[in-house]
């Protein structure tokens, strides 16, 4: 093992995902030297997506290809401050991404904005329900920046995404049959909505009738042929079912490999280094300057890139992990509710309800896209939470994105026959002429919810994992079923043979085993106090004002909304405001306290 | 078909389980019983790897199998055939090649547990914190059926693939209800890597050695690799017409 130290650079961002890569893309049109450093390996469409090898199941899918190896770094996980927290030895609720593209190689595309409440809503759920209605506990937090300045940069992260939709109102005149309760747009989806596969088809139907308002999901899959802003190409979806766990075939997904590492790698400013493991963000006797990262190629050498300003870019958590172990913020103390770094660790609160439907009715489930079909009535805050007594919602949807045998036959029902000659019969059955119905909720934060570093077990890297202390609340949970019930008229409406509904149990703690999501969020929130959020609007370090963290540890909780177009908005806004004013400055802070 | 789960003594490994902590384990599931040679038999079988004789035994017989001794493969054959049997629905686990499917799987990295966090301490904790054992697949499997073996010898005298079905379905039972365990592994641990690999080799794709001719997926009504629907998104209600294809571009 060798030490190492390189040229020093103007920029180093820290991971290739969607937020890396859009952060490297502006840095370098502003001229920066920039060098982004990803742990995992070189990834392309048309090596890991080449069809056909691509369309396997049990490698993509089962055996995590694109996906982090735990068996170098992962984090413990417990329910309780006063429990041992163990190990997450193998992936199951949470697959956080690996490799050139990161989690936007192997994501699905569902691609939302952020509705305007849930970007301030402590503010708006005590103008509209008062301050005492929030649950005692509950760290409900803005995010200190509104739609308004965001939609810009939504709008933006639209046109490079190639995301497919059908807008409700657009310069606050109705232009197409999208989502009511959606915000107002500048400017229409660059390409027209998906197709509705069938079972969104029923499910359109259905929620009509049961008095809804569905609507098209917008989705980060091409419907057409499309060449985005950097003259990146994209082909239109097939519709072949390996959304999710997959690189895209078809380049009809978008992904940081497809969308901007072409046009990326044509600066001659730009460096990419795979296989650099960041072990920790290096700051100046001061502690309140970062000078570069240290980082760990595949030799077990550690080299230091200088930089004069550092991004860090990777995973939610890996994020919050990087400056727990650089010393950047103060950490954050649940006993005494202070501290900024692990506040705020929320997660999604999903769960997923399956109609089977008569035997003449074949679901086709392996056909797939990232579209479908949702409804919004129970999302955000767009229904009376007064005599309800939560906060959050959660909208309903039939996003199928292509089940697979594997998957499909090891789903099992409570009271269902596991294996031998019924459950057979039961899994054709259901694999045939079922579908699901997908409740993706918001999660609050919590003041005993959060991230710090374990006190046992090290990672390969010899570093104390991360630790997440998280459990579901009687808030969420409570959230999970009021809308799930709503279901009902729509189940019937459906003309389903049999249902299973999926709901949250009081008193059945989070349980790493089963696949939820992958949409972790929070730990180094953004807001507008010091004390209550690591970083500030613009996704600074409140602390170390050459360190922005941009990625879903910004939100100050979970949404009912896949994270990932909002990631990639704030990326633009981050950037944005590093190009107009923090170059142009003194390398200080954007906001005073 | 192999004839004895108590096999010939194998050279042992230097690698986890401990030999006494696996008699340790096998004595308090069959507290009742004498363990005499069995147990360290058992024992010895826990702590191989990988047996010579056994490969150049499967290879007479064959077999391309490595990994499991004959003895070990005639109770995977069997347990399989019990989670996934031929009926009318369509083929069973033997019929698709899934023991074959799982020997393969236990020659690639996430067999050998290198896709899994396995360093200590470990510890026990709640089920709902998930998977905290020492054991990788390997592992699983040779501790899981060498333990199985031996707590079906002393009820019935006789190997697992001896018995009627009827049997070998109660015995499958009592392991997914954890009835016993086999050192620090519980017999429904064991359970459920075998049921989740036979799922696995019943519907991955044939190049991994299961779903022959794709059986698995002409019962399901699943058309593989094709992956091509363009035409048929919203043709709502004609169900998708056209048998699978695999990777290697067989057709069914």
């Amino acid at each position: 093992m060798a030490e190492k130290t390189l040229p020093p650079v103007d920029a180093v961002v820290v991971g290739a995902g969607w937020a890396g890569s859009i952060m490297a893309k502006e840095l370098c049109e502003a001229g920066l030297s920039v060098v982004m450093l990803e742990r995992g390996g070189r990834r392309s469409t048309a090596k890991d997506g080449a069809y056909p090898a691509s369309i396997d199941e049990l490698e993509g899918a089962t055996r995590y290809k694109l996906f982090q190896n735990p068996a170098q770094t992962t984090v413990t996980v417990r329910n309780r401050l006063n429990q041992e927290a163990l190990p997450y030895r193998r992936l199951a609720a949470f697959l956080p991404g690996e490799g050139v593209g990161g989690a936007g190689l192997h994501w699905t595309g569902v691609h939302f904005r952020a509705m305007p409440q849930d970007l301030r809503l402590r503010s708006h759920i005590t103008e509209r329900y008062g301050k005492t209605f929030i649950p005692d506990g509950m760290n409900l937090q803005d995010y200190g920046v509104t739609y308004e300045e965001l939609e810009p940069f939504f709008d933006r992260a639209e046109k490079v995404f190639g995301t497919s939709g059908e807008a409700y109102t657009v310069d606050g005149k109705v232009v197409g049959k999208g989502n009511p309760f959606a915000p107002d747009r500048s400017d229409d989806f660059p390409l027209p909505p998906l197709r509705d596969v069938y079972t969104a088809h029923l499910f359109r139907k259905a929620a009509t009738e049961a008095g809804f308002h569905p609507y098209a999901m917008p989705a980060a899959n091409a419907s057409h042929p499309y060449t985005n802003p950097y003259g990146a190409q994209m082909g239109p979806c097939n519709f072949c079912g390996y959304c999710s766990d997959y690189a895209c075939y078809m380049y009809a997904k978008a992904s940081p490999n497809v969308n901007i590492l072409p046009a990326l790698r044509q600066h001659a400013n730009f460096t990419l280094r795979s296989n650099a493991h960041v072990l920790k963000v290096l700051l100046d006797s001061t502690g309140k300057k970062a000078t570069g990262v240290v980082y760990q190629d595949t030799e077990g050498n550690h080299i230091t890139q200088p930089a004069g300003l550092v991004i860090l870019a990777a995973f939610q958590f890996h994020n919050v992990h990087l400056m727990l172990l650089s010393g950047i913020g103060k950490p954050y103390d649940p006993h005494s509710n202070s501290g900024t770094v692990g506040r705020n660790f929320t997660y999604q609160n999903i769960t997923n309800t399956t109609v089977l439907m008569p035997p003449t009715r074949s679901t086709d489930q392996f056909i797939g896209s990232a579209g479908g079909v949702a409804i919004d009535d129970f999302n955000c805050d767009n229904f009376d939470h007064g005599p309800l007594g939560f906060i959050g919602g959660s909208p309903l949807w039939v996003n199928q994105a292509g089940v697979k045998p594997i998957a499909g036959a090891k789903a099992t029902f409570p009271g269902a026959p596991r294996w031998g000659r019924a459950w057979k019969k039961r899994a054709v059955d259901t694999y045939r002429h079922a579908f699901t119905i997908n409740a993706q909720g918001s999660n609050m934060a919590y003041r005993d919810v959060y991230l710090d570093l374990d006190p046992t077990w090290t990672n390969v890297y010899g570093q104390p994992l991360l630790r997440m202390t998280f459990d579901w609340k009687d808030n969420d949970i409570r959230m999970n079923r009021h809308v799930v019930s709503k279901l009902d008229g729509v189940v019937k409406a459906l003309g389903a043979r049999d249902v299973h509904y999926s709901m949250r149990e009081p008193g059945k703690p989070f349980d790493v085993r089963d696949y939820q999501t992958t949409h972790l969020c929070g730990g180094a929130v953004m807001g507008d106090d010091p004390n209550t959020s690591a970083l500030n609007r613009y996704l600074q370090s409140w602390d170390v004002p050459n360190v922005f963290v941009v990625g879903a540890n910004a939100f100050p909780q979970g949404m009912g909304y896949n994270p990932t177009g909002l990631v990639a908005a704030l990326a633009y806004w981050s950037a944005h405001h590093i190009r107009t004013q923090w170059l142009k400055g003194n390398g200080g802070p954007l906001v005073t306290p | 078909m192999a004839h004895d789960a108590a096999i010939a003594p194998l050279p042992s490994s230097a690698f986890t389980p401990k030999r006494r902590r696996v008699v340790q384990g096998l004595g308090t599931s069959m507290a009742a019983l004498s363990l005499g040679g069995l147990a360290t038999q058992t024992a010895e079988a826990a702590s191989s790897e990988q047996s010579p004789a056994a490969t150049a035994h499967h290879q007479e017989a064959g077999t391309s199998t490595r990994f499991f001794t004959a003895a070990e493969f005639a109770f995977l054959t069997a347990a399989c055939e019990r989670l996934f049997p031929e009926d009318d629905m369509g083929p069973g686990a033997t019929m698709l090649g899934v023991p074959d499917f799982i020997e393969g799987q236990m020659n690639t990295p996430w067999g050998r547990g290198e896709k899994w966090f396995m360093s200590g301490p470990h510890r026990t904790g709640p089920d709902n914190l998930g998977y905290q054992l020492p054991y990788s697949p390997r592992q699983i499997y040779r501790i899981g059926i060498a333990g199985t073996q031996a707590w079906v010898r002393q009820q019935h005298n006789a190997p697992f693939e001896s018995l009627p079905p009827t049997t070998q379905d109660a015995i499958l039972t009592a392991l997914e209800h954890n009835a016993t365990q086999f050192d620090a592994l519980p017999a429904s641990a064991f359970f459920e890597q075998l049921r989740s690999d036979t799922i696995e080799g019943a519907f991955a794709d044939p190049t991994h050695g299961g779903n022959r001719h794709m059986g698995g997926w002409k019962m399901m009504g699943f058309p593989g690799a094709r992956a091509d629907y363009m035409d048929w998104v919203d043709r709502y209600e004609t169900p998708y017409p056209y048998g699978p294809v695999s990777i290697s571009g067989e057709t069914g």
